[in-house]
């Protein structure tokens, strides 16, 4: 038994010392896409070529391409399903847009305000992902899946009873599940339910995209350091890495502190770029929406997830036009990538198809994202 | 009085919780998927009832029992055609799609019925409410009969489950996929049959839902569904008794905190409780222990 687990170990190890240039390879390709992406785009814009209306999307396609890649570090890189990344969001969103209002009267610069907001998204969503990270990582699968559920719900319901207002003398004033009084319309910064209103929008494209680019820039370089390794390690076979000495608790944590506080970040960053945000907007289907770009783009890949965010995003406000029946459309396309993609047989034909085009190429990775992509073009 | 007529409000409430639930967790004993379209079906099986009772003019009772074969067919279907092929993939591909079918169905109700919340005609329309205890106490007639038909429901599942040939494959088949098939048993069939018992019951849930709480929209049954899913984590997923337990219990702690402590925290509360519970005991009130293997 021992030597099946020591000779698992060290094969797995000798892989990752020769995967070492597939790392190099994977972020290339993500800061490709992200660079590439960035310049289209802007270009795009300045030519004309891209309507208001997708102008307005850049931000949030930068959002949920950063959201994509940090819960691919939960679901992907540490292999724990997580139904609650609205809730790290929206705690990010609200925190900044609390920080952003008491802020503003002593501080002038804008980029300057809204790195501080961040910081403190990030500081606030990693206690909140500290708090339910630290008593949930002992549940297995299914029912940790479940309660990261519950903590979403959690959180958006207590956004809903949340009063926050800055009065006259620009003392932060608070109240819990009960309104302020005495507060004009325009003092109040979270009202209950209805959220915040009056945000002055600071997120730009390039804020975004530079906050895209370090969430990216952590998840790959965490996900190739020591730390990465284990916690991949542990994803792959727990017992075999508790076996080896592996803190399993401390680095499925870390994972998951780390992705809410990028999530936090994100969110922050997309509370900016609304003059009202409501707790609502938060819910169970934001979180299962950024877990359908991480599943499409293929699990724990992460610029597969990256471009699976962008699409998307774009692809229902491009077909805006189609209104009534898009979603319908979505669904279907989700329902069909997802049989196309996984299904065995269905797998087989296509594989033996792309063999006969291309009979002598490598095989692996990149004919699974081919794959996807091709169930994307159809659709 | 008023705690007696919260308990029995909060019963009905987690009767209703616990026949979705059942859905939920015969599901997944069986096939170990979490099917998030289940909610969906019952805001369909409302809808159907609905349609039946209002513009065909039928009995109430009757437009229940033609939302119940609807739904049957609308799980087979499902199962049929978006979980078969991905069966033996892995839970999330599985779960992935379990999500598209759950927009496709309430797209498809937006755009057949709209988004207009409709009135749901309540299936004891005559019926007044019950006062006993000297006027103090009032009971609809709606929840006495949601909680008598979730212990009949109860009776009848634990029943077949245990009983007959068609369940005895069930619980086989739930226990090991494989080694059923080697004992002749048809594990398609099998599975179907618990995607179509789960579906009429969301059926039933659905209809006593909307005669509870008579608002019916293309939405409607996302939430109980989530709560549902909750209630049968909370009772051990798999288990039928707990799914009761978990419902009821749930259904009482929401009325609870919404009556003495504040609507708007009720379902933290009840979300709440389930980490508390699943902290104390990893795999639900009721369920099994899950062993390692090397």
């Amino acid at each position: 038994m021992a030597e099946r687990i020591l000779k698992n170990i060290s094969t797995r190890g000798l892989k990752n010392a020769v995967k070492g240039n597939e790392y190099r390879k994977e972020a290339l390709i993500s800061y490709g896409i992200l660079i590439i992406g960035y310049i289209v785009l802007q270009l795009g814009a300045s030519v004309g070529l891209i309507g208001k209306h997708l102008q307005g999307q850049f931000v949030p396609i930068c959002v949920y391409v950063a959201l994509a890649i940090s819960l691919n570090l939960v679901v992907g890189i540490s292999g724990e399903l997580s139904l609650g990344h609205a809730g790290f969001m929206a705690v990010g969103a609200f925190t900044g847009i609390i920080v952003m209002r008491v802020l503003e009267p002593h501080l002038g610069i804008m980029p300057i305000r809204l790195i501080i907001a961040l910081i403190f998204a990030a500081i606030m969503a990693a206690i909140a992902g500290f708090i339910i990270g630290v008593p949930i990582l002992s549940l297995r699968g299914d029912y940790l899946a479940i309660v990261t559920l519950a903590f979403g719900e959690i959180v958006r319901n207590f956004m809903n009873v949340l009063y926050f207002a800055l009065d006259e003398n620009d003392h932060l004033k608070f109240a819990f599940n009960h309104t302020i009084d005495g507060i004009t319309n325009d003092q109040r910064i979270l009202t209950g339910a209805i959220g915040a209103t009056g945000v002055t929008k600071a997120a730009t494209f390039t804020g975004a995209m530079l906050l895209t680019a370090f969430t990216l820039f952590v998840v790959l370089n965490l996900k190739n350091s020591k730390q990465g390794r284990a916690i991949m390690a542990i994803r792959d076979n727990r017992i075999a890495g508790e076996s080896i000495g592996l803190d399993v608790r401390k680095y499925k944590l870390m994972a998951f502190v780390v992705s809410a506080a990028l999530a936090g970040m994100a969110g922050c960053m997309f509370g900016q770029n609304y003059s009202t945000l409501a707790p609502v907007k938060f819910n169970f289907n934001t979180s299962i929406l950024i877990l359908v770009f991480v599943v499409l783009g293929g699990i724990g890949n992460i610029w597969g997830g990256m471009i699976a965010a962008a699409l998307l995003t774009i692809l229902p406000e491009a077909f805006r036009q189609f209104a009534d029946y898009r979603m319908l459309t979505y669904a279907i396309v989700l329902i069909l990538v997802m049989i196309g993609t996984y299904n065995p047989t269905f797998k087989a034909r296509i594989n033996s198809v792309i063999d006969k085009i291309k009979p002598k190429k490598k095989k692996d990775s990149g004919k699974k994202n081919k794959k996807s992509k091709s169930g994307k073009e159809v659709a | 009085m008023g705690f007696l007529t919260n308990l029995i409000s909060g019963l009905s409430l987690g009767s209703v919780y616990a026949i979705i639930a059942l859905g939920y967790t015969m599901v997944y004993g069986i096939s170990k998927m979490l099917n998030f379209a289940h909610g969906d079906v019952i805001m369909i099986g409302g809808y159907v009832s609905f349609i039946f009772s209002m513009y065909m003019g039928m009995n109430g009772w009757i437009s229940l029992a033609i939302a119940m074969v609807a739904c049957t067919v609308l799980g087979i279907l499902i199962e049929r055609l978006a979980y078969r092929p991905l069966r033996g993939t892995g839970s999330l591909a599985v779960l992935i799609t379990a999500i598209g079918v759950s927009y496709f169905l309430q797209n498809a109700a937006l755009l057949i019925w709209g988004a207009n919340p409709r009135v749901f005609p309540s299936l004891f329309e005559g019926v007044s409410t019950i006062h006993a205890a000297g006027g103090k106490l009032s009971l609809s007639p709606v929840s006495l009969f949601t909680i008598l038909a979730n212990i009949i429901i109860m009776i009848i599942l634990t029943l077949f489950v245990s009983k007959t040939k068609a369940g005895k494959a069930m619980r086989a088949v739930s226990e090991d996929n494989g080694a059923a098939q080697l004992m002749g048993i048809n594990v398609n069939q099998s599975i179907s049959l618990t995607f179509a018992i789960g579906s009429g019951l969301a059926a039933v849930a659905g209809v006593l839902m909307c005669s509870a709480y008579p608002v019916l929209m293309p939405t409607t049954g996302a939430m109980p569904g989530i709560k549902a899913f909750t209630a049968a984590v909370f009772g051990g997923i798999g288990s039928i008794p707990g799914a009761m337990i978990g419902g009821l219990i749930l259904g009482v702690i929401e009325i609870f905190s919404r009556a003495y402590i504040s609507t708007e925290l009720s379902d933290a509360i009840v979300f709440g409780c389930l980490i508390i519970v699943l902290l104390v005991k990893p795999t639900g009130l009721l369920g099994k222990k899950i062993n390692e293997k090397v």
